[in-house]
């Protein structure tokens, strides 16, 4: 059966969740390899097995993280040539993506970004991507090369179905160009205790009318009643009262969860972009007017300071 | 020796207008009124900031695209870039990503560069893969998605914010590097400025002029195909309430009843 390749998104070994719905997406087209780069293969096999992948390439060299990107696109060619694989899927993350367009480059293969749906084709794999702010949805396919395709967080919900996920050695040679960029330090972001923002199932979100660093405690509150991951918009982070990494929008972070709560944010065309496909959208703004209120499922139309607490107390009583 | 900057542009259509597809599924260039990305203003302004800390300088602005784009040209030659350099031919319509970076890489190694800067994605595409093509095909260090950046003795160093960390970057030159919006506003062109970006010379390239074909690029050359592209339905009208003192309450209802709670 044809084999597809999976490229792993993992901290030392912890697969991050997307990488999870990529193996799953995998299996629609053929019979997923996953390729893991840098420390931890042996603690991810048995998550990745669990999804579907019949065999793991591990290459754990220190070029990867001494050097920004080019040496895991070395990596990802061995990977590349050593299988033939009928496709190369990868994650839509920054690192990812700038990843997937080197490899295209180098082996001669046209490339798709940031699908939200992937399906086997007669002439190879179809994608599903949301253009313009999510005002079209347009399906391509690549017709040159192995197609190399990233996909967006939140596309597929992962399905266990174990496979052998034997773990194999990959060789991987660096080229002397690919040590170029030296990251000379890393700090690993903080961890919130919250869900992470584009893998989460509910996202609330603060704007400009959460109007303060310490009224986001509002959102907070709502956010941890229900579980959910804390976004902003950019006004928000901007005037400094959220972290960039929370930014929802064309220049933050894109998210697809099952339920989105806009607080004091307007709806403006960047900020859609980055969450209109989620499924459910729900926002409280205190203008009747304002843009966000074309996208609701439901809007209440008043003042966050009073809805949101309200609603945080009755979220509470109601999980008991 | 004077540093050579590059700053690549895109000319594109306006979020806040109609974007669209024409008949050949590419993006509608005459339904949206055109600009320069605006991703690509702090391109230009990192440019000229780090062009004002060098001895010598000199900036040159870069776009792939229909006549239009001269637009974008003159908008980053009135923020004070030095010249332009404009990639047009009718066979460019309909180049995939791929095909943008060759057309660029080829028009950055004619022009002569120790540093190309680029926005850190397009508006309209939204790929944010082209500053890694053209690394790779220019065989240089990629240094990219900075939310700082500064040049100094040939190195140039800068601040990545990923998804899971931050990394301080080093790399020697010549090298590309892209820009996010997190890096500082672009400045507004002064009234000088859009005097004198009419004088400044803006040289036009075409395919013959890169030692390209045409079938290297354009609809024919892509290697992605759009099959089809629907209009999204508007999504159906929700509830809107006014708070009248239960909105809390009554919303908490509505996500009780989608078994959000
Ligand atoms: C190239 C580019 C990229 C961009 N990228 C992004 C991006 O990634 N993400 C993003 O979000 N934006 C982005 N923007 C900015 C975007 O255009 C908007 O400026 C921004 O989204 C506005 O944020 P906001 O809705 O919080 O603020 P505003 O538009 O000011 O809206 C605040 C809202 O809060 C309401 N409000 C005020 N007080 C209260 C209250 N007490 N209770 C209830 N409601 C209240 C107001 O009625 C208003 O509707 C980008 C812009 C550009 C040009
Ligand atoms: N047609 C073009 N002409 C010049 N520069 C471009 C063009 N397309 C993309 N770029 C540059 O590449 C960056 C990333 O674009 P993209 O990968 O298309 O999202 C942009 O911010 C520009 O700096």
């Amino acid at each position: 059966m044809a084999e597809v390749l999976v490229y792993v998104d993992h901290v030392d070994g912890a697969v991050r969740k997307p990488t999870l719905e990529l193996l799953t997406l995998a299996r629609r087209l053929g019979e997923p390899v996953a390729v893991h780069l840098g420390p931890g293969a042996e603690e991810a096999a048995p998550v990745l097995a669990e999804h579907g992948a019949v065999k793991v390439l591990a290459a754990d060299l220190a070029e990867f993280a001494d050097y920004l990107v080019a040496p895991k696109v070395d990596g990802l060619q061995a990977a590349h040539d050593a299988v033939a694989p009928v496709a190369v899927l990868l994650p839509s993350s920054s690192e990812a993506k700038e990843i997937a367009a080197r490899l295209a480059v180098r082996v001669g293969s046209g490339i798709i970004t940031d699908a939200v749906d992937l399906e086997a084709g007669s002439e190879g794999p179809v994608a599903t991507q949301s253009v313009f702010a999510a005002a079209y949805t347009t399906r391509s396919r690549v017709t040159n090369g192995t197609p190399v395709i990233t996909v967006k967080p939140n596309s597929a919900a992962p399905e266990a179905d174990p496979a052998a996920g034997t773990v194999e050695p990959l060789t991987v040679t660096v080229q002397e160009s690919s040590t170029g960029t030296r990251v000379t330090s890393r700090d690993p972001r903080e961890a919130t205790g919250r869900p992470e923002l584009t893998e989460a199932a509910i996202v609330v979100s603060g704007g400009r009318g959460v109007n303060g660093a310490e009224n986001f405690q509002v959102i907070e509150a709502l956010a941890d009643a229900l579980g959910a991951a804390v976004g902003a918009s950019r006004a928000a982070v901007d005037a400094g009262w959220y972290p960039h990494s929370s930014q929802v929008g064309q220049t933050g972070k894109s998210v697809s969860p099952q339920l989105y709560v806009a607080a004091g944010i307007s709806g403006a065309i960047q900020h859609r972009a980055g969450m209109q496909t989620s499924k459910t959208i729900v926002a409280v703004n205190k203008d009747a007017e304002a843009p966000i209120f074309d996208l609701v499922d439901y809007g209440v139309v008043g003042d966050l300071f009073q809805v949101l607490p309200q609603l945080t107390e009755q979220v509470k009583a109601r999980k008991g | 020796m004077s540093l050579r900057i590059v700053v690549c542009v895109k000319y594109v259509p306006d979020a806040a207008g109609d974007r669209q597809f024409t008949e050949d599924l590419t993006t509608d260039r005459e339904a949206a009124d055109g600009l320069l990305s605006e991703l690509d203003e702090y391109a230009v302004e990192q440019a000229l900031q780090i062009s004002e800390e060098a001895d010598e300088a000199e900036v040159t602005v870069l776009t792939v695209g229909p006549e239009d784009a001269n637009d974008a040209l003159r908008k980053a030659l009135s923020m004070g870039a030095d010249k332009g350099v404009h990639v047009e031919d009718d066979d460019l319509h309909g180049t995939d990503a791929l095909g943008t970076s060759l057309v660029l890489a080829k028009a950055i190694e004619k022009t002569g560069y120790d540093l190309v800067v680029c926005g850190m994605a397009s508006t309209d595409g939204t790929m944010g893969v082209l500053p890694a093509m053209l690394a790779e095909r220019l065989g240089v260090p990629q240094v990219t998605s900075l939310s700082e950046v500064s040049v100094s003795d040939g190195v140039v160093t800068g601040r990545r914010d990923g998804d899971t960390a931050t990394e301080h970057l080093r790399a020697q030159l010549p090298a590309v590097v892209s820009v996010t919006d997190q890096s500082g506003e672009a400045r507004y062109p002064s009234f000088k400025g859009i005097v004198s970006a009419k004088k400044k010379p803006v040289e036009s390239l075409d395919l013959d002029d890169l030692d390209l074909e045409a079938d290297d690029v354009g609809l024919d050359g892509a290697w992605t195909k759009v099959e089809d592209a629907t209009e999204r339905p508007a999504r159906t009208a929700g509830t809107v309430v006014k708070d009248e003192g239960e909105g809390g309450g009554q919303l908490a209802e509505y996500l009780a009843g989608q078994k959000f709670v």
